[in-house]
Order: C-alpha cells, then sequence, then structure tokens
C-alpha cells in the first residue's frame, strides 16, 4: 500500500500549475513512473496533482505550417500507431513502438516519457547518491554496466527514454507553461547535464509543466529510423539505441542528425558522426567514418566498455538500412 | 480427502491475507524517506484520517460506485472491495503483467493505475471472460494447449491476448510475441502461450475449438 497523499484533479493548465506550485506536490500523467517511484520509495508526494483530465493537453495534430503538435498527454501506443508520425517521423513512431510493453504503452504519455526519473539502481535503491542530494554517485566505483559513456559528470547514469533521442533527431521543440506564463524552448536545451546539476534531468521549475512538442515539417528527402539493442528481444530499456534522421538530396546528405540513447545522462546527439555525414555520398565508407566518430570521445567506466563497439556497430548497421 | 467448503474458504482467505502482508511490506518501504529526500517543514500535511473519493467503475458491464482512498491501486480495488480475484498481484510495479485488465477495451496493469484515475472508466477483469458458468474462448484456449504450468501468470495473460484479438482479430505470430511480452512466465510457458493465443483467435472465429 502506497502511503497517504492528497488528491487533486486539475480541470485547467492553470490550475494544474497552481496546485502543483508547493514543494511535495507531483504531477500525475499516465502515472507509470510516478507510481513505480512512490512504491519504491525514491521520494515521496503529499498531494498527486492528476492532469490526466486535460483534454488540452491531448492528441496528435498536423499544424498550419505542415509540422505536428504533440499534446503532452499523447500516449505512447497512440505516436506508435499514427498514420502521419509513421509516414513522415517514422524515428519517433519506432522510439514510441520500441519502449516498454503494450500495457505502458497504453498508459504512458509521450511528457512523461520525457520526464521520466533514471532507472539507475543506485538512485532507485536505497542508496544517498548525487542524484538525491548525496556527494557522490555509485556507479563510478560500483556496478555500472548500464551506465553511461558520454556526459558523466558526477552523476552517470543514463537518460532512460527512447522518444527523447528521436525528438532530439527531429530537432524537436517543447512548449512549458508555469506561474509566470508560457515559453517554448528546443528539446535539446530541456535536458539538464549532471555538470550543470545532477539532481534534476530536465529545465522544468517547480509548478511548471511540459504541455506540447512541437515538430518541424519534415525535411525534403528526409529519411529516417530508431534503432534500439536490449538485453531481451521486447519490454526492456535501451542498452544503447540510436535515432537518425537524415535529408538526402541528389544523392548527398544535406543534413544529419544522430542522437543516442543508454550512452549519456541525457539523450544524445553526437554531432561528431552528424559531421562525418553532412555533404557525403552515403556510402561505406562515410557509414564506416560516422560510426567511428559517435563513439571517438567515449570515456567508459570499469563494466560498460561493451558499449563502444555496441554504439560504433548500431550506427554502422542503421545508417546502412537508410542508405539501402 | 476432499476438502469442505469452510476449509476451502479459509485458505483462500489466507492466500489474501499473505498478499496483503506482502503489499503493506511494500508499503513500509515507501514511507523511509529518501536520503536528501527528507521532509520538508513546508510541505502539505498528509492528511491524518484517509480522504475519500467516491467513484463510478464499470466492471465486466456491471456498475458499481465505490469509495476509495486516492492510493488505492485499481488492483486493490478489484480484489479488495469487489472480490475480483481473478486479478493477480505480483510484482506490483509495472513489470510482471499478473494483473493486466482491460480500461475501455485496452490493456492496462491494473498495479500501476490508482482506482480513483480509473473513475467512470469501463474495465473488463478475467472473471469478464466467463460465458455464464463456462469458460470463455480464451481461457479455454490456454487450458486446452496446456499455456501454463503454476498458472500464476495466465490470469494476466489470458486479458493481453483478450486485448490482443479485440484490435487484431488475425494476429501474426510476431505481433503475438511483441503485445503478449507484457506479461512474464517464469516456467517459461511461452510456446504454448503462442499457440493458446492462435488457438483462441481462431475459437472466436467460430473455428474447432
Amino acid at each position: 500500500m502506497l502511503s497517504q497523499f492528497a488528491y487533486r484533479k486539475a480541470g485547467s493548465v492553470q490550475e494544474a500549475i497552481e496546485l502543483s506550485s508547493r514543494p511535495g506536490a507531483r504531477i500525475l500523467a499516465g502515472g507509470s513512473d510516478l507510481l513505480g517511484c512512490l512504491r519504491d520509495g525514491v521520494f515521496s508526494a503529499d498531494r498527486i496533482v492528476s492532469i490526466s483530465g486535460l483534454k488540452e493537453l491531448k492528441g496528435v495534430a498536423a499544424t498550419a505550417g505542415g509540422g505536428m503538435r504533440i499534446g503532452a498527454l499523447a500516449t505512447l501506443a497512440e505516436i506508435a500507431g499514427h498514420p502521419r508520425l509513421r509516414q513522415a517521423y517514422p524515428a519517433l513512431a519506432q522510439a514510441a513502438a520500441a519502449a516498454a510493453s503494450p500495457q505502458l504503452r497504453n498508459q504512458g504519455t509521450i511528457g512523461g516519457n520525457l520526464c521520466q526519473r533514471p532507472r539507475c539502481w543506485y538512485f532507485r535503491g536505497d542508496f544517498p547518491c548525487a542524484r538525491k542530494g548525496g556527494d557522490t554517485c555509485y556507479a563510478i566505483a560500483g556496478e555500472n554496466q548500464l551506465h553511461c559513456i558520454f556526459g558523466g559528470e558526477g552523476c552517470y547514469m543514463v537518460h532512460p527514454s527512447d522518444t527523447a533521442p528521436a525528438l532530439l533527431a527531429l530537432d524537436a521543440k517543447v512548449r512549458i507553461q508555469g506561474r509566470k506564463g508560457a515559453r517554448t524552448i528546443p528539446l535539446a536545451s530541456f535536458f539538464v547535464l549532471p555538470s550543470v546539476d545532477p539532481r534534476r534531468e530536465n529545465a522544468l521549475a517547480p509548478g511548471e509543466l511540459l504541455t506540447e512538442i512541437l515538430l518541424d515539417p519534415p525535411e525534403p528527402g528526409a529519411r529516417g529510423l530508431y534503432r534500439k539493442v536490449r538485453e531481451r528481444g521486447a519490454f526492456d530499456f535501451a542498452l544503447v539505441g540510436a535515432a537518425i534522421v537524415l535529408a538526402i538530396s541528389e544523392g548527398t546528405v544535406k543534413k544529419a542528425r544522430v542522437a543516442l540513447s543508454g550512452v549519456a545522462p541525457v539523450p544524445w546527439r553526437s554531432e561528431e558522426a552528424e559531421a562525418a555525414l553532412a555533404g557525403k555520398k552515403l556510402d561505406q565508407q562515410a557509414i564506416a567514418a560516422a560510426a567511428a566518430a559517435a563513439v571517438k570521445d567515449a570515456e567508459p567506466l570499469s563494466g560498460n566498455g561493451y558499449k563502444i563497439p555496441l554504439v560504433r556497430g548500431m550506427v554502422e548497421d542503421a545508417l546502412s538500412a537508410l542508405a539501402g | 480427502m476432499k476438502p469442505n467448503d469452510d476449509e476451502s474458504e479459509r485458505s483462500a482467505l489466507s492466500r489474501r491475507r499473505f498478499f496483503n502482508s506482502m503489499a503493506a511490506g511494500a508499503g513500509g518501504a515507501a514511507l523511509i524517506a529518501g536520503p536528501g529526500e527528507g521532509r520538508d517543514p513546508r510541505l502539505e500535511a498528509p492528511p491524518d484520517r484517509a480522504e475519500t473519493i467516491r467513484i463510478p467503475l464499470t466492471v465486466n458491464g456491471r456498475q458499481h460506485s465505490l469509495t476509495v482512498e486516492p492510493r488505492w491501486t485499481l488492483l486493490y480495488a478489484l480484489r479488495e472491495q469487489l472480490g475480483l480475484t481473478g486479478t493477480k498481484p505480483g510484482c506490483e510495479r509495472g513489470e510482471c503483467g499478473a494483473c493486466t485488465v482491460l480500461i475501455d477495451g485496452q490493456v492496462r496493469y491494473a498495479c500501476m493505475t490508482l482506482a480513483v484515475e480509473a473513475a467512470g472508466a469501463s474495465i473488463t477483469t478475467l472473471e469478464g471472460l466467463m460465458r455464464g458458468e463456462e469458460l470463455g474462448p480464451v481461457q479455454q484456449a490456454f487450458a486446452q494447449e496446456d499455456a501454463f504450468q503454476c498458472g500464476y501468470c495466465t490470469p494476466g495473460q489470458a486479458m493481453s491476448a483478450e486485448g490482443l484479438l479485440r484490435k487484431s482479430p488475425n494476429p501474426s505470430v510476431d505481433e503475438i510475441r511483441e503485445e503478449m511480452s507484457g506479461n512474464l512466465c517464469r516456467c517459461g510457458a511461452y510456446p504454448h502461450i503462442v499457440k493458446a493465443v492462435q488457438r483462441a483467435a481462431s475459437m472466436r472465429k467460430g473455428g474447432v475449438s
């Protein structure tokens, strides 16, 4: 049985913001990550503010400019099955389909998938780690085979989302509403590296709400995919994953986006891999160079060096599929 | 010797008590504040008497009005308030699938859903798959294909199969494997489970059982 909390169902975004501004309040959208954290004592909640009834945060729709607007409450199942997303933004639809299990995809929202807490066993377990306000990351000297090879400084967890790298590769923007009004920021600046603050994963201030995700129209000649490597064939977090979106015209890569999951405390854009592809023909040589560039600056811990050849092989495989 | 009715009733109760005590243990762990998550004096005082909320809930076609605490999961409400013990508690973390039910026709984990969040929804549990006193097609298919050993995960497996067949009456093996992936079977009856889903698909279409 969970410990007691007060429950409020918000009738509007404004009310959700007011109700969730006080310390000890937690937002419930789908609720799967929240209930897991409460059950395991990762944090406690005195008040749960449900936003699940807010119609204005639901749905996936085309925008007037030819892009897409995805409400924060759109479920992963909805995104995975959306015809327009599958056709024009396959990296995102595939990432949503690869996340969690059928039951959780029916429950979990895209907003919650971006805001979910880390799965690191020290964070989820009874360890006073840096992310919980302590002064050390237990993964450095401990069991770190699932931890990061990039961007770890003070905390070596990996960001658990599959959809985040896909949205990053699509140059998505997110809209955030708070007491002081609304702002729209690139998703790239939504995530917070532990070197900036190891205690939070994103830029949301207390009382702020992620309300929607905005996608530009696909580039001409765009193709994309999401690849995910897991320990089992389904229902697992990524060991590593790659969202790749390329704009190709006249046989040449005009624009490349390579975003990795399972490698860093934030969804990790590999600008090195992108630079190795830009302006090139997508041939074996360019693909091999991009895959090598993706892992060039990796800094493995004692138990996760295997991620370097794994990422390299996965990126090479994914780019070859896009070239075919 | 065949146990009399009183005895089987008692053993059913003690099984329920066992799971209650498991659930209490999990709740106890949640009470221990994580380091760095110490209580902030500005926090809202938790209600000393449980706040309760009245919710409408349709379960297996029958309308109920339930009084629930916000912290109760749908799993708890189904089992402890409505006595529908076909829905099984397993991991209570959304990892095993034993508690799978249909919420408005979609497969969901009842352990990860607050009862209050299901207000107004239409729930189907294992009991709802029965045809009167007879097993429904999905249940029959699991029995006929011997798609279990211990059977504890079977109610959840059957609900996932039902959810799959409602949206995709003729699934491929790959589709079955993906759509059943949210349900774990520690006995490893997976090949038989795939066959059971195929048999259920054929039975639902009026094929030979």
